[in-house]
């Protein structure tokens, strides 16, 4: 007879609020840097008129595609019936409000007009994607809400399903939104592509598991938790799977604009003399962010160690930064297109490489909307019960034998 | 009988000339005040039987001329602070360059007032709009200084406000933080003038520019480019813009 799962807030005490307020300092920097940016205004980061979507965006959609992601876990249980998953469904959920908060919240404050927020809340044009997104987002909350309810209120764990479900289908509907961002531009040569909706979809599948993983390690190490092998190695070969995904959607992306005779020079820019952001492509994004992660994830020695499965995990989370920058940056680095076949030249610097370098407060304020996440998941687990208190091989996995543990 | 037909032709010829010239009096007052009709009276709305277009011909531009371009600025109260990456320009003067060929030309390059705008259809909030008469402008009380605007332009018309402006002119208000572009100077097409740039241009007697409305077949940018072969820059996206090119 298997012991039931049991889930327990983390202690509190000194050590928790030691780290409570090192993350805290983290969210009030960003904050500071975002009021200096909004005292002085944009000219003080490395924003302008050609690069009108800087560092803070990068953080920002990131961590709004890994929010999403972060729920695949409960999703697993949930819809598709994996019973391994199950303890972990109530972190999952948490993450994946956590993170969504997090960018949001960088999202916001580098707004021209963040005070207007109320603007954006009351007035909504229907036809644009970024409209739909403020209730794709803000829904994604109150569903998530709910089906966590469900899952840990127990009288009604028996609509878990139906809402677990309906949180799947919401956050598909959701990454499609903003990865429709990009792909409903038919201005830009790097954007105006169909696939970036289901890009977006497998990017998420990957950075949000990634962060899951690491923050799943962190929780039960500092928690002193058993964390078995079983449901960790499920999850990194799953990670695996996905990382491996989205190089396909990039190659799929790269290979159809380099089939359209129009689509040369962008292509070119980014995989071939962009600088920076050939060098993050082919460097962070390819071989360190996706190639390099995969390998130690499923060789013997490093995939079955923690240590290396955790760099694979942030290795990931790094290409997957990369990959932002140059979609977000690399995008708008390259010239529009106004007249095909000429060399263009202007006091507003048409038809030239746009140079853009980020500036400390932009990075400054997009670690704050990572912190903000980290904060809101710290705090969770502390007030709710969201962690099982062990994940041990013979209360996760179905296939655990006593044999197996004695051999 | 010579002498009486020479009389009676010329007394017809003096009879139908004044009816004429009578006719011409009755009814001129009512053709001129049916133009002047068109700078609609304050209390009344835009109205979509009129649709606002520029019309510039890039062989007249001259390489290295700005007229156009500093008088919109005067107009609008365009002063930079020196930071060409973040000061905003409405207008500016493109050289282009033929890669093949090696053809050389100048045009100036403002928002294009398309009929189909992307930068309206991407504005979440609505700030992004376009008037009855065909006039893009964006409401600076609603701009939440997104940006998605700017993202979606295909003619990169757009500026951010990326610093405080405490020189804003009554009739151009301006904001930090906000989104701002070409309005085809409304201000001064509500109350029957036209843009600065275009005056600017026929002052200076380059007629480069000519503005008018192109719903209007009588009018004469309606009926230079009904003549004459004239291009939308990027055609492709058929967003039918309000300002046409020649000679490009």
């Amino acid at each position: 007879m298997k012991q039931q799962i049991q889930f327990m807030e983390i202690d509190g005490g000194p050590r928790f609020y030691s780290l409570l307020g090192a993350i805290g300092l983290f969210v009030l920097a960003g904050l500071a840097a975002a009021f200096y940016m909004e005292h002085n205004g944009h000219y003080v980061t490395g924003m302008s008129n050609q690069i009108v979507w800087g560092t803070p965006h990068v953080f920002a959609v990131f961590l709004i595609v890994a929010a999403s992601g972060a729920l695949n876990v409960a999703s697993i249980s949930s819809v598709f019936g994996k019973t391994p998953y199950k303890p972990l469904a109530r972190l999952s959920g948490l993450l994946a409000i956590a993170l969504l908060v997090g960018g949001l919240a960088v999202l916001v404050l580098d707004l021209g007009r963040p005070d207007r927020l109320i603007v954006a809340m009351t007035k909504y044009n229907f036809k644009s994607i970024f409209a739909w997104n403020i209730f794709l987002y803000t829904g994604f909350m109150a569903v998530v809400g709910v089906y966590l309810w469900m899952m840990m209120e127990r009288r009604m764990n028996r609509f878990t399903t139906v809402s677990g479900f309906f949180a799947f289908v919401w956050r598909l509907i959701l990454t499609t939104g903003t990865g429709s961002i990009f792909g409903f531009l038919v201005a830009r040569q790097a954007y105006d592509s169909a696939l970036m909706a289901p890009m977006f979809v497998i990017m998420s599948f990957s950075f949000g598991l990634a962060i899951f993983i690491l923050v799943l390690m962190a929780a039960c190490k500092w928690s002193e938790r058993p964390l078995g092998d079983a449901i960790l190695f499920r999850l990194k070969n799953l990670l695996g799977v996905f990382i491996a995904s989205v190089l396909y959607f990039v190659m799929v992306y790269h290979l159809t604009n380099l089939y359209i005779t129009e689509n040369h020079g962008v292509e070119r820019f980014i995989l071939l003399d962009g600088g920076i952001y050939t060098q993050l492509f082919w460097i962070v994004q390819v071989l360190i962010g996706s190639l390099l992660p995969i390998i130690l994830l499923y060789l013997p020695f490093t995939g079955k160690s923690r240590g290396w499965i955790g760099i694979a995990c942030a290795l990931a989370i790094l290409g997957g930064l990369a990959q932002m920058y140059i979609i977000i940056i690399g995008g708008q680095a390259y010239p529009l297109e106004m007249f095909p076949g000429k060399e263009v030249i202007s006091s507003f610097f048409d038809g030239g490489i746009n140079s853009y370098t980020p500036s400390l407060p932009e990075v400054v304020l997009g670690i704050g909307g990572v912190a903000i996440a980290l904060a809101a998941v710290f705090v969770g687990i502390r007030v709710l019960r969201f962690l099982p208190t062990s994940l041990a091989d013979e209360l996760v996995d179905p296939h655990y034998s006593t044999d197996k543990a004695a051999a | 009988m010579t002498d009486n037909a020479h009389t009676d032709t010329t007394r017809r010829r003096f009879l139908g000339g004044a009816a004429t010239a009578v006719a011409g009096l009755a009814l001129a007052p009512g053709v001129l005040l049916h133009k002047v009709a068109q700078a609609r009276p304050a209390d009344e709305p835009v109205s979509s039987a009129v649709r606002w277009g520029m019309l510039i011909d890039t062989n007249k531009c001259a390489k290295g001329c700005s007229d156009c371009v500093n008088a919109c600025a005067k107009e609008h109260g365009l002063t930079g602070h020196g930071r060409p990456q973040t000061d905003a320009q409405w207008i500016r003067s493109v050289d282009l360059r033929d890669k093949q060929t090696g053809y050389t030309q100048t045009l100036p390059l403002l928002c294009q007032h398309c009929e189909h705008p992307p930068c309206v259809d991407v504005c979440p909030t609505g700030a992004s709009f376009k008037r009855a008469d065909g006039i893009v402008l964006v409401d600076k009380h609603i701009c939440i200084g997104c940006r998605y605007c700017m993202m979606a332009c295909p003619y990169k018309a757009r500026s951010f406000v990326h610093e405080t402006i405490d020189d804003q002119l009554p009739h151009s208000p301006r904001g930090k933080g906000t989104v701002e572009s070409c309005t085809f100077c409304v201000e001064r097409v509500d109350t029957g003038r036209t843009p600065a740039c275009v005056e600017a241009c026929k002052a200076e007697n380059h007629n480069a520019m000519i503005f008018g409305d192109m719903n209007d077949p009588a009018s004469e940018i309606s009926k230079q480019l009904k003549k004459y072969n004239s291009r939308q820059i990027r055609a492709d996206l058929e967003l039918n813009t309000g300002v046409r090119y020649r000679g490009i």
